[in-house]
């Protein structure tokens, strides 16, 4: 097993101020958007750019929650193992709100598959974005795109890129392994 | 990832401590589950499960129906009063006809104690006992538990006692072993007829007075008199019951402390506890009805995924 250092802590920073920039573009004062983490990985780059939008911006009120997709996954008793969940956290209506998926890395599109069935529990958002930090391209199995991306990797299959984050892994970095 | 250690939930004694933890956290994830809007996953999309109830039941057969349906479950339900079981069927040909449909899973309630274990041990389904005779009854332990955790933060270390027809009673048996398993401290109550003769042996000490035993619990799990089970008379009268075991709005007021109440239902309203007891703020009895759907959520989900595809 290899490992190579896809992105710096640096690199992760200005990153991760650009795609702030590139919500406020958008979304102006998020009065109207709900931001939503997908457990459990998403969590911690949601958290992190909610933040940045407040000590950076000065836009307070942000509305964030946290979406796991376990139970509404296509792969449940297809894996080896069952699919163990995270706590979902959202403590608000999504009817007619803009919501902004966050996930660290996107790669087949399962996942994000699944939160656009789950996130339908909680109303009916006017429309629904996807940002993500590290954007795995032709590995999609379905037709699903980022509107906002860290960046893209071009990683082939038996490679995982992980991301840290300091607040969990003591770092923040991405890596991609070879395994 | 963790796992349940079984294929079958037949009852608490074949199930470890770990099953207990893992199915609560579980439960925890399913209980957001249905308050939210809509109340559905589609986990179980997949599978199919029959519910196939030889003795009557209400509650429980909603909330596992209900739960399934939750999961999105295709679920088929069965009353033994209208089946070919009055024609003399066997049970397991019975289950076998059943499952030669596709079934992946069977809910069942049987009156004979091992009914579901021997069903486990002779068709291939995953098998889920809801209440085999006066043996166990799982599922009910299990959201009884929950309750408990959910209003007292933890089980282990409480004081628990359980009123009245342990004879009679799979409640009271699978409560004895879950709430044991977790640490708890468990005593029975209730007339000497309706006490199993080896009580003793399963590590639980009787206290014959209702007063004495409600001031040294946490939490008092009240069993409904099973009229229908008496076949000799174990107490003289039911007001003669009521006048010992029953709880009173008084006989809580005048306790130094605030205990919690239980009860698996159906209530017999002013034999084991008064009305003003069941709908007090210190009765967990509709919590525990809630509990259940998301507990058997919980069991369901996690067996279901032991299923080979």
């Amino acid at each position: 097993m290899s490992q190579k250092v896809l992105l710096t802590s640096k690199e992760v920073h200005i990153i991760l101020h650009r795609l702030a920039c590139q919500l406020i573009e958008n979304h102006l004062d998020f009065s109207n958007t709900i931001l939503i983490g997908l457990q459990p990985r998403g969590k911690f780059l949601a958290e992190r750019i909610k933040q940045i939008l407040e000590s950076d911006y000065q836009i307070y009120n942000i509305k964030l929650g946290f979406l796991d997709i376990t139970f509404f996954r296509d792969d449940f008793r297809r894996g080896e193992k069952p699919l163990e969940a995270n706590k979902t956290q959202i403590d608000f209506l999504i009817e007619d709100k803009k919501v902004v998926f966050i996930d660290d890395v996107l790669y087949t599109g399962r996942s994000i598959n699944a939160a656009l069935t789950a996130i339908q529990s909680f109303g009916r958002p006017s429309e629904v974005e996807l940002l993500t930090l590290i954007d795995r391209r032709f590995s999609r199995h379905l037709p699903i795109q980022p509107d906002y991306r860290g960046r893209q990797v071009d990683a082939i299959n038996n490679e995982k890129v992980l991301v840290k984050w300091l607040e969990n892994d003591g770092e923040d970095a991405v890596y991609l392994i070879t395994k | 990832m963790k796992e349940l250690s079984v294929n079958h939930l037949i009852g608490i004694k074949h199930i470890t401590k770990q099953d207990i933890d893992l199915i609560f956290e579980t439960a925890d994830h399913f209980k957001e589950v249905i308050n939210r809007p809509i109340k559905k996953v589609p986990s179980l999309r997949d599978v199919t499960i029959a519910n196939i109830f030889f003795e009557n039941s209400t509650r429980t057969k909603l909330s596992f129906e209900l739960a399934q349906k939750r999961l999105s479950a295709d679920v088929i339900s069965f009353s033994a009063a209208q089946s070919s079981v009055k024609k003399g069927e066997t049970l397991i040909d019975t289950v076998n006809n059943i499952l030669s449909m596709k079934v992946d899973m069977v809910v069942m309630r049987h009156s004979s104690p091992g009914a579901a274990h021997f069903l486990s041990q002779n068709v291939s389904a995953s098998i889920i006992n809801a209440g085999d005779g006066a043996h166990e009854h799982p599922t009910q332990a299990l959201l009884d538990s929950f309750t408990i955790r959910e209003k007292l933060g933890d089980v282990g270390g409480k004081k628990v006692v359980i009123v009245g027809d342990i004879l009679h009673s799979r409640v009271a048996l699978s409560n004895i072993f879950a709430l044991q398993m977790q640490g708890a401290e468990v005593k029975v109550c209730g007339p000497k007829t309706l006490l199993p003769k080896y009580i003793n042996s399963l590590g639980v000490t009787v206290e014959p007075n209702l007063r004495k035993a409600l001031e040294w619990c946490d939490v008092a799990n009240m069993l409904r008199v099973q009229n229908e089970r008496l076949d000799v008379s174990y107490f003289p009268t039911t007001r003669e019951y009521t006048q010992q075991y029953g709880v009173t709005k008084e006989l809580l007021d005048s306790l130094n402390k605030e205990i919690v109440i239980m009860h698996p239902g159906p209530i017999n309203r002013g034999v084991e506890i008064t009305s003003d007891v069941a709908d007090s703020q210190q009765s967990v009895i509709l919590n525990q009805v809630e509990n259940g759907v998301a507990v058997r959520m919980a069991v369901i989900y996690l067996l279901a995924s032991k299923i080979k595809n």
